[in-house]
């Protein structure tokens, strides 16, 4: 019932080849978090009140763990914003028994809401703790409620959701490619995350473009994949000192 | 102490026609604890599962624990009715019925968790094969639908299992009844005379049932353990996880066996077809399958420690002596260092025995399954999103009504159906050669038709 699916051709709904991928440079982030408020604003991701963080049902799609190294004084602290690394061998896709968890041919991991009847077990197959579940139904304090991004859903009660690449900003810049005839620019794409990071932590494009950022810099010395010896495949990097 | 036939089948149909006032006291116990589980399940179907304890990142918890522990339970009966009637031991008689109706209570209970565990449960009819309006099947690579057929195939095949030597009793009712009675149970014996070529029929679908369910009550428990084993989680990601699940599931299911034949007896005045030695063997069983289990966790610790996986040891050690450690010394205590002395020497192997030794067993499992669950999910790699659980009274709640439904559903079926197979017994007792446990009813040869009696007398 679905699409023949070549493997390695890779073509998005438009015909489009691209291979999306994220980059995180930890030597970068300062963990200002603007990417989590950035992420939360363009995603409709509602904030749960402090009784409910406090119960771990915090959502939010990227977040920056903090780690010390060292002991006092030679503490170090490192900043690691982790977001959904749109593994190509995910390991939350093949669990979904209704297909709510599946993966486009452009690389990413979709997440198809109405599909979604709430097992979790994706969550729970997810090494990275990237999927996160709507225990109670969304409010909006007002005025917040105005604020919604009318480009995305806003999700119900029982299922489960996910960082997108801001997929509707990977769609809106297609269409917007197509209709001018021309190709994609590298850069003109640009997640919530990324185009708020001043530091420029973040870097997202197309790897099957091999003169874009993203290709250029995750074939650096310094690029790792995080978890990588899982064999998850994912699509985002870290750059780091090794 | 020889007994008649015709006293045996008094003896066994009494309990459908009599009830005593500690019969209704225990039925409103049962369908009180269930009535408050209806309204913990309605309240968060109203509120949205947050008002469990789940949270990110253990998202499954007592759902899940109670769901693999009553799959578990379900497990002895008709796995070790099936084994006893192949192996032709003729001990098994009194206890099949009692065995056989725990699997299907016990796996509608544990089908029933994941419906309503799920976060939109008004859509869980989308695990059906269906051709829909969505355009798509069921993920066929998912463990959760391999569940789902796996567990209808051994409910469908449990309840047949069930029935079929049912027949025979209801014929044997429908011949006494008068009334409403007459009518519900000469349609349940599906026209049942009696006749030679009936009871080879009979015969053969059993033999044919005995055969087909051990392999899928094997896959059923092996199926479960993927659910867990087929994930990248620390300390689920195993290969032992199929046997391990399959011996833990039979292990807990005997215990609840042994603690359902002696209510069964002292409510139903059973003393003398339940006696010592049916719990006595059945104590034998359970003896091994500690030890089993024994060898399988510690098969299983064992590997992880030498392998020292980082994400593996943290879960170890979270278990072993962290937060989790009370819980899983109590797992070992009550599942092996108990159970062991108790179960081994003949002495203390009596009814008294065999039950305390089953309790402590029905918890360390439960606890068992707890500890395979909780601790992975809440120490999964990055460290940054670790978590812990606590349940809420709402868990509390339909955890407790899970044992009042068992119990409910097992008060009417002793209402309905003769708790031992009553033509099970009879051809026992034509068969002096295999006495067996049947001693005290058995060396009673007449053959011929069971002398009818007035069953109001």
């Amino acid at each position: 019932m679905y699409p023949a699916h070549e493997p390695g051709k890779r073509t998005d709904s438009l015909n489009m080849p691209h291979h999306w991928a994220m980059v995180v440079d930890v030597d970068r982030c300062t963990g200002c978090e603007a990417c989590v408020v950035a992420c939360h604003a363009e995603n409709n991701i509602p904030t749960v009140g402090d009784d409910q963080a406090a119960r771990g049902r915090a959502m939010h799609w990227i977040r920056v763990e903090r780690y010390w190294e060292g002991e006092f004084p030679d503490a170090k602290l490192r900043f690691q914003p982790v977001m959904c690394q749109q593994c190509e061998s995910a390991p939350c896709e093949p669990v979904c028994p209704t297909y709510a968890s599946y993966h486009t041919a452009d690389g990413l991991n979709a997440q198809v809401y109405n599909r979604c009847i709430g097992t979790r077990f994706c969550a729970n197959a997810c090494p990275y703790n990237v999927r996160f579940f709507n225990f109670f139904n969304p409010v909006w304090a007002k005025p917040l409620h105005l604020q919604l991004n009318p480009d995305v859903s806003v999700r119900s009660v029982g299922i489960m959701e996910k960082c997108t690449f801001c997929v509707q900003r990977i769609h809106a810049g297609e269409e917007t490619a197509k209709a001018e005839k021309r190709e994609l620019k590298d850069g003109e794409i640009k997640p919530a995350c990324v185009q708020s990071c001043s530091p420029m932590a973040l870097v997202f494009g197309d790897l099957d473009d091999p003169n874009s950022e993203v290709s250029r810099l995750s074939k650096s010395g310094r690029s790792v994949k995080l978890l990588g010896d899982l064999g998850t495949q994912p699509n985002a990097s870290y750059l780091q000192k090794t | 102490m020889k007994k008649s036939e015709e006293q045996v089948q008094k003896d066994l149909l009494r309990p459908l026609f009599e009830s005593s006032a500690g019969y209704w006291f225990a039925v409103a116990a049962a369908a009180s604890l269930v009535l408050a589980g209806v309204f913990a399940l309605l309240y968060g179907f109203y509120s949205g599962i947050g008002v469990w304890g789940l949270n990110s990142p253990v998202f499954w918890a007592f759902d899940i624990t109670n769901f693999v522990f009553w799959i578990g339970i379900s497990h002895a009966g008709t796995l070790i009715s099936a084994i006893l009637r192949l192996a032709n031991a003729t001990w098994r008689r009194p206890v099949t019925r009692c065995a056989e109706a725990i699997t299907v209570f016990a796996l509608s209970i544990g089908a029933i968790i994941p419906v309503f565990h799920i976060g939109r449960p008004w859509l869980a009819f989308w695990m059906f094969p269906y051709p829909s309006e969505r355009g798509i099947w069921p993920n066929l690579r998912s463990p959760l639908a391999w569940d789902f057929f796996a567990i209808n195939t051994y409910l469908i095949g449990s309840i047949s299992f069930l029935f079929l030597p049912m027949i025979p009793d209801f014929a044997l009712i429908r011949d006494r009844a008068t009334g409403w009675r007459q009518k519900v149970y000469g349609t349940l014996s599906l026209g049942w005379q009696g006749t030679p070529r009936q009871w080879h029929r009979l015969e053969t679908a059993m033999h044919i049932m005995a055969i087909a369910i051990i392999p899928v009550a094997v896959s059923v428990h092996t199926i479960v353990s993927w659910d867990f084993a087929m994930t990248p989680v620390p300390m689920w990601r195993s290969t032992i996880f199929g046997p391990y699940f399959v011996c833990g599931a039979i292990f807990s299911g005997i215990a609840a066996l042994i603690l359902a034949m002696a209510l069964l007896r002292k409510f139903l005045r059973l003393e003398e077809y339940l006696q010592p030695l049916h719990f006595s063997n059945l104590g034998k069983l359970l003896l091994t399958f500690s030890l089993l289990w024994f060898y399988f966790t510690f098969a299983e610790r064992l590997t992880t420690w030498y392998g020292n996986g980082e994400s593996e040891m943290t879960v170890f050690w979270s278990t072993v002596r962290g937060q989790f450690a009370p819980l899983f010394w109590a797992m070992v205590t009550f599942n092996f260092l108990i159970p062991v002395p108790i179960l081994a020497i003949k002495r203390l192997r009596t009814i008294t025995g065999t039950v305390i030794a089953s309790i402590f067993i029905v918890v360390g499992m439960w606890l068992e399954r707890f500890l395979i669950i909780v601790p992975s999910l809440s120490r999964k790699y990055l460290p940054y999103a670790w978590g812990s659980y606590r349940p809420t009274w709402v868990e509390m709640t339909l955890m407790a009504s899970g044992f009042g439904l068992m119990a409910l559903l097992y008060l009417v079926f002793s209402k309905v159906v003769p708790m031992i197979a009553i033509w099970e017994l009879k051809v026992g007792m034509q068969e002096p050669h295999h006495a067996g446990a049947s001693e005290a009813v058995a060396a009673h040869a007449a053959p011929g038709k069971p002398a009818i009696g007035d069953l109001s007398s």
